[in-house]
């Protein structure tokens, strides 16, 4: 089938991009589906001085531009598209766009964050007519005019920094005490060294106000109440982000906040489907992280292919019954068992093949089949567990189970 | 698509008659670089509508008198009015979509 891949990767920020990379590299038939710019979020700033060897500078766009070449020199593929639905549950994946209709034996959901929206009155009339959660797209509008910052986290006084290089004056309004940022040293302190940034401190953004195009922001001291009037002609609103999980409710495990829950290697509760990036719940959501995350998800995707593949062939797809051992190098008790399953199983050759799997390598197959003591040897036959030993593992039970095969 | 400045922005959009669609843009708006080929498509396909486009680098007072303060933006005006305007978060199939209302 034309629209069938071995890996589907949705979104291509950092995180996605790198794992485009890693997963066409080692040669998976990869796809990945974006709605939008490709960078993500990335894409969206100028200031990049974090990414570990350009510390010179690049630009968002021009680094994650690098990735997407990089992923498309070894053969990955890039489809611009939205996702509007999944089916996960099965072992082939469906993924269901606005214009088509694709299928996967892994996917790696890397959907990232979008700003948060404040909520304030006006906001949302006024996007695009002078609020903006980008300003790489609507800086130019502002040289030599006034604007206002809200937020004081690393990108809003990144931001806020870049904007002085065409507004007249940036007002940043801060909600801590004077001189309190959550921004890092670094940042803060080129922040105020800026001739071109004030301060507003304790205070919030209440209203912003204008007639079709923003006029003046009502900023209100948290302290004293008090509102005052600023007039300005643009409001940058940096508040945090909120991850894109809407259409993953109910499919993969979201925490209370919408992010994706993972393991180290980056599997989310569903078998075969990975989380990598600002999507998760994580402790630092920046490009570095990103693309390591993706990273590991692509090789996680491909062992896993590679032991689903081989389960398939050696076990659930076999005319013989196979007898399916589990065990590990770490685990005394089932290691001594080794000699006496293969004995047995070389005894019954003719009706049945041996395949042994390492829990501590493979604890999915384990969980699938709800094997929770090892050794434990289950017997399967057209696909399905026609017997199981486990715990105490004699030759009289092991021959019993010979019977069913 | 034609190329607007403050010198024809009078002629061909506020006293022009009919339909005119004007796609502000910026060569560094990455999402505005991405939708100009679709609109260009489209410029195809309705015949009946005048395409323009607004390089805000070059014009943007001009741009911020439309009360355009941010991209993409894409406004459609009959008889100099506008009555679509589509701003941000918008695709190229939204806009067609938009194309179909005001040419039925
Ligand atoms: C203003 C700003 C400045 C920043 N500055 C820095 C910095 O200096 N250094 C740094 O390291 N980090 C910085 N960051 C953070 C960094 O950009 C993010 O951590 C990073 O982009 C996360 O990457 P991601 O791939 O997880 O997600 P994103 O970058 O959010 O990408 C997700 C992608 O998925 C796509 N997508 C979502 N849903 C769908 C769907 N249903 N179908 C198809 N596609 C979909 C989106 O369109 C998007 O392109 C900054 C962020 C912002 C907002």
């Amino acid at each position: 089938m034309a629209n069938s891949y071995d890996l589907i990767i949705i979104g291509a920020g950092p995180a996605g991009l790198a794992a485009g990379i890693y997963a066409s590299r080692s040669k998976l038939n990869t796809l990945v589906i974006e709605k939008g710019v490709i960078g993500g979020q990335a894409a969206t700033t100028e200031e990049m001085e974090n990414y570990p060897g350009f510390y010179q500078g690049v630009t968002g766009p021009q680094l994650t531009e690098h990735m997407h070449e990089h992923a498309e020199h070894f053969g990955c593929k890039f489809v611009k598209d939205e996702v509007v639905d999944l089916d996960l549950a099965g072992y082939e994946k469906v993924i269901v766009t606005k214009n088509g209709r694709y299928t996967a034996k892994a996917v790696i959901i890397a959907t990232g964050a979008e700003p948060r929206v404040l909520g304030v009155k006006g906001e949302k009339e006024l996007k695009g007519k002078g609020v903006s959660y980008c300003a790489t797209c609507d800086a130019d509008f502002y040289e030599d005019l006034d604007v206002v910052v809200l937020g004081n986290g690393d990108a809003a006084i990144e931001e806020a920094i870049y904007l002085t290089r065409f507004a007249a004056k940036v007002s940043i309004i801060v909600i801590h005490d004077e001189g309190i940022l959550d921004a890092t040293k670094v940042i803060q302190e080129r922040a105020f060294r800026n001739e071109k940034i004030e301060f507003i401190w304790n205070s919030t953004l209440e209203e912003i106000k204008g007639d079709g195009i923003v006029e003046a922001v009502a900023v209100k001291n948290i302290k004293t109440g008090e509102v005052t009037e600023l007039e300005t002609n643009g409001v940058f609103i940096f508040v945090g982000t909120v991850p894109k999980t809407e259409m993953l409710k109910g499919k993969v495990e979201l925490d209370q906040r919408g992010y994706i829950p993972t393991s180290e290697i980056m599997e989310t509760n569903v078998d075969g489907v990975y989380a990598v990036g600002d999507v998760r719940v994580k402790y630092l959501r920046q490009v570095v992280t990103a693309a390591a995350d993706g990273a590991i998800a692509a090789v996680a995707a491909e062992k896993y292919l590679q032991e689903e593949e081989n389960f398939k062939n050696e076990v659930l797809e076999k005319e013989l019954a196979t007898a399916v051992m589990f065990w590990s190098p770490f685990h005394q008790g089932s290691l001594d068992m080794v000699p006496m399953i293969e004995e047995f199983a070389s005894r019954h050759s003719e009706k049945m093949d041996l395949v042994k799997i390492d829990t501590y390598r493979n604890q999915r197959i384990a969980r699938r089949y709800d094997v929770q003591d090892i050794p434990a040897v289950l017997l399967f036959k057209g696909g399905e567990v026609v017997g199981r030993v486990a715990g105490d593992i004699t030759p009289e039970r092991l021959e019993k189970l010979a019977t069913l095969a | 698509m034609l190329e607007l400045n403050k010198e024809n922005f009078e002629a061909e959009v506020l006293s022009s008659k009919g339909l005119v669609l004007v796609d502000f843009w910026s060569p560094k708006c990455v999402p505005c670089m991405e939708l100009l080929p679709h609109v260009e498509e489209l410029e195809g396909k309705f015949e009946q509508v005048k395409f323009c486009k607004l390089n805000i680098l070059e014009n943007r007072r001009l741009a911020i008198g439309q009360k355009v303060m941010g991209l993409p933006t894409i406004i459609i005006y009959r008889d100099g009015e506008k009555i679509v305007e589509l701003s941000k978060d918008f695709t190229h199939e939204d806009l067609e979509a938009k194309l179909n209302e005001v040419t039925a």
